[in-house]
């Protein structure tokens, strides 16, 4: 009998870790990944092959679709942090981020392009320093600015950067006059390509350190707990001592200085900037990635991690989608919106509710059945009632 | 079926993830009569409703309405089957208008006479004696009007069955009897009608008969004169209860030094919601209360005191040291909790845990670059669920998702944390069952004893009276006067309300 008890429990447990691992709001975007990759593996066997090779400059390099995609998803992923706060405290988004991209970068090409090339290595640091601090500082004045139109003026977040949507990529061409800049200093590229030597590309570096520099934020601060709270119920914060616009406002700086560095990898992908294609259309999938995330687009409670994820399954999605010579280019984003709508809707509060629904449902039933069966059994056997009871 | 019933609920079965809400319960309701339904927190009422107003899905057991067995889909699916519903929390839209509001979902044709809908909805309200216009913007209005243009809409609906749940939680004694008085209509027309409260004298004045539930299983029905009310509580408390008895008093009161320096001193306390300016003290040990009726300014007194509005002008001191409470946090880091009267829109932060909600206050006194360890946290929250013997499945299980006075006590739980010296709660009885009532107000006295100060408010003034010993009277945004002692008694206290003879 104990054994049998022992059975039992040890079943259920394995059942409600596979209902806790199915309810986890990682559980989606990862499905999404593995289909992806399932995919695309028995579609074409060596999608996923990882050769070293030289690449023009000489170096040997890591090259294959994998590392392209977890390259260029870097921006992506940069972004869907910012965006993540942004959205948990004030329950909008920021449209703008494509554009002040734009301004980030005309930034940095503004201070690197008056050196010469052929500066002497620590003055080239020097310059970089500078330039991406000022980068830094603009893009988070520019968050700022957003900022404050939503937390002080209450206006919506998705109007408020409209603002900067429209204009923000005039400001990038004002900037530089409009100029073409190409930065002949191949040292500039390192950072949005491999630095000689390493063969792993470099914003794969610099993506991993904005991942681990937030992480240490949400740990050493209360940056979780306060744009939570706020994007849940701001009045109920203020009577807790939070105030809720400064902490806004905080989580839209942030963003800010997220859109310097994904500015500063990309004009340094190319060594060049084109103000009205630079980072075009990032902001909308940097939203999705937020969405697919599983997050609330609504505001308060965030998943991080799932938002990462996210902003890898839509780089992902377009890598293959662009690997299917069929496929038109121009009807991609056809594709991937369908993709993208069936993730959203399987990840929707209804579906989720609809499936919980059916569970409890079919657990109710079970239940109702071994009480019946046992209330059978004590009738049936009165003098072994005991077994009966326990085999409930 | 039983006789004249028009609605029979049998064996209804509700689960959700890991709780029994409902087990086998049953409930009848007869032509014409009013029906309390009664039960403590999480005795499964809410759920009851919202099962037979198809909001959830039940999980076992079979309505039927006047002898036929229906399945109810959805809300709309109830409305159309005549049974009609005001919720304890209004679900109505503030951003539209009283008539817009009252006629929202009902009107058949794609086309809509405005002008018409606003005279018929005029003269209805005018028939209820609501005081308010057809197109005044709902949420303008305050919240007892907002109730009454609910309990509107469900009158003009011709329901069978009317079910008012919490209706008059926050409703003073002219428009309960105003409300009393509608439902004493209702049910000479016929309506069945399901009265969820929490007030027992309620119960007794208006209602015919009694449903009683306790953890989600059906305790019993009974004729209301079959029922005393020492009897009813035991009931709902499932064990013999001694009453409010327990409770005070008169001795306490005799510790305080009330020559001494007040904790807690204002004078010519002047904020923008509309009070005059007033001043106010209170002393170690002693519980004092903010009377009067709804809009008299007693909340709105408190609310300055902690900064919650804006305050322009006045000296307040701490302890005798004069102070500046500018914002909610500066009164906290001078030892202030502040119980907000709305719960659900300025105390609970919905989403986050029950664990989050405890230590929210204490956390951001703490400060923003010194979070609470989780081990930390976990203990807190721990130590706090026992204490107050707050009823939630986890830790981690959303605030919004626990009854309404476990609600009331995780921010209870949140304000004992941040261990104050001055204590204020608005309501904090209000929409909770009698047990929970009991419980704040003996953990009230209990805090006095060791020596902290509360402001007490609370809407029944029974309640008042047994915990505080000194009760300010408010009226039109304005201190009309201070009873203590002998004067604190129910009469004296409603004359002072109405007016006329203090000063």
């Amino acid at each position: 009998m104990t054994a049998n008890e022992i059975k039992i429990k040890s079943g259920t447990s394995v059942k409600d870790i596979l209902g806790k691992i199915v309810r986890n709001q990682l559980f989606i975007p990862l499905v999404a990944l593995l289909l992806l990759i399932l995919f695309n593996l028995v579609t074409d066997p060596g999608f996923f092959k990882i050769a070293l090779e030289p690449n023009s400059d000489g170096n040997m390099v890591l090259s294959g679709n994998l590392i392209t995609m977890i390259d260029y998803a870097s921006e992506l992923v940069i972004l869907a942090i910012g965006m993540t706060l942004v959205t948990s405290a004030s329950g909008g988004q920021d449209i703008s981020v494509g554009a002040t991209i734009a301004i980030a970068g005309s930034t940095v090409l503004r201070i690197v392009k008056t050196q010469s090339p052929d500066i002497s290595g620590a003055k080239f640091a020097g310059i970089i320093i500078v330039s991406f601090l000022l980068c830094v500082v603009v893009s988070a004045l520019f968050g700022a600015f957003n900022g404050a139109l939503v937390a002080f003026f209450k206006i919506q977040p998705m109007v408020a950067t409209l603002i900067l949507f429209t204009a923000g990529r005039s400001i990038a061409a004002w900037i530089n006059n409009n100029d073409n800049i190409s930065i002949t200093d191949k040292r500039f590229s390192y950072f949005g390509n491999f630095i000689p030597g390493i063969s792993v590309p470099t914003p794969v570096f610099i993506t991993i350190l904005c991942l681990v520099i937030i992480a240490i934020v949400l740990k050493v601060t209360n940056l979780r707990l306060y744009s939570q709270s706020v994007g849940i119920n701001a009045s109920s914060s203020r009577l807790n001592g939070i105030n809720p616009k400064v902490i806004k406002l905080l989580t839209f700086v942030i963003l800010g200085i997220c859109v310097a560095v994904c500015g500063f990898i990309k004009v340094s992908r190319t060594s060049s900037i084109t103000y009205s294609v630079i980072a075009n259309n990032i902001e909308m999938d940097a939203i999705l990635a937020v969405a697919l995330g599983g997050n609330n687009l609504g505001g308060g409670k965030f998943n991080l991690s799932a938002s990462v994820l996210g902003a890898y399954v839509i780089q992902f999605l377009t890598t293959t989608l662009y690997k299917f010579k069929e496929i038109d280019s121009s009807s991609i984003s056809a594709y991937k919106a369908v993709v993208v709508i069936l993730l959203i809707i399987i990840s929707s509060p209804f579906v989720r509710r609809w499936i919980d629904d059916m569970k409890n449902k079919r657990e109710a039933a079970k239940k109702d059945l071994a009480m019946a069966a046992a209330s059978a059994d004590e009738a049936l056997n009165n003098i072994e009632s005991e077994t009966g009871k326990e085999s409930v | 079926m039983k006789d004249g019933a028009v609605l029979e609920m049998r064996g209804i079965c509700k689960f959700f993830p890991g709780v029994r809400a409902l087990e086998n319960v049953d409930f009848t309701l007869r032509q014409g009569e009013i029906h309390a339904l009664m039960g403590e927190n999480g005795a499964g009422k809410s759920t009851l409703i919202k099962v037979l107003t198809g909001v959830y899905p039940k999980d076992g057991g079979e309505v039927w309405l006047s002898d036929t067995p229906v399945h109810i889909k959805s809300p709309q699916d109830a409305q159309n089957k005549g049974i009609a519903t005001v919720y304890q929390e209004i679900t109505l839209c503030p951003n539209l208008t009283v008539a817009e509001n009252m006629y929202i979902g009902r009107t058949k044709s794609p086309f809509t006479n405005w002008a018409k809908i606003n005279r018929q909805a005029d003269k209805l309200l005018d028939e209820l004696g609501i005081p308010v216009s057809a197109t005044e913007q709902l949420g303008n209005c305050s919240i007892a009007i907002q109730q009454m243009v609910a309990i509107a809409r469900a009158v003009d609906m011709d329901c069978k069955v009317l079910i008012l749940d919490e209706p008059t939680s926050s409703l003073d004694e002219q428009e309960v009897q105003k409300l009393f008085n509608l439902m004493r209509d209702l049910k000479a027309k016929g309506v069945g009608i399901i009265f969820v409260t929490h007030f027992l004298e309620q119960v007794y004045e208006v209602c015919d008969r009694i449903t009683v539930l306790r953890d989600g299983k059906l305790v019993g029905e009974y004729i209301i004169e079959d029922l005393p009310r020492v009897q009813l509580v035991s009931k709902m408390l499932g064990k013999d209860f001694d009453d409010m008895a327990e409770i005070k008093s008169g001795s306490e009161s005799e510790n305080i030094d009330l020559n001494g320096t007040p904790v807690y001193q204002a004078i010519n306390l002047t904020g923008t919601t509309g009070i005059k300016p007033f001043d106010f003290e209170i002393h170690k040990g002693e519980v004092n209360g903010f009377t009067g009726l709804l809009g008299s300014g007693r909340s709105e007194s408190v609310r300055a005191i902690f900064g919650a509005d804006r305050v322009t002008g006045g000296t307040v001191k701490i302890d005798g040291i004069p102070v500046k409470i500018r914002k909610p946090l500066d009164a906290m880091k001078h030892g202030i909790s502040y119980l907000p009267e709305d719960r659900k829109l300025d105390g609970i932060v919905g989403d986050l845990s029950v664990r989050d909600n405890i230590i929210l206050a204490l956390q951001v006194m703490k400060g923003f670059f010194k979070p609470f360890s989780k081990a930390q946290a976990e203990a807190f929250a721990d130590e706090y669920i026992k204490l107050l013997n707050i009823k939630t499945a986890s830790q981690d299980t959303p605030i919004k998702s626990l009854s309404g006075g476990n609600q009331q006590k995780v921010i209870l739980a949140r304000w004992l944390l941040a261990n104050p010296q001055y204590l204020i709660l608005d309501e904090p009885t209000r929409g909770i069952d009698v047990g929970t009532k009991v419980e704040i107000q003996k953990l009230v006295l209990k805090l006095a004893a060791e020596g902290k100060s509360v402001t007490f408010i609370s809407s029944e003034i029974d309640e008042m009276v047994r915990t505080c010993s000194r009760l300010i009277v408010m009226r039109d945004g304005k201190v009309v006067g201070e009873l203590k002692g002998d004067d604190l008694n129910q009469n004296k206290i409603m004359a002072t309300i109405a007016g006329g003879e203090s000063k």
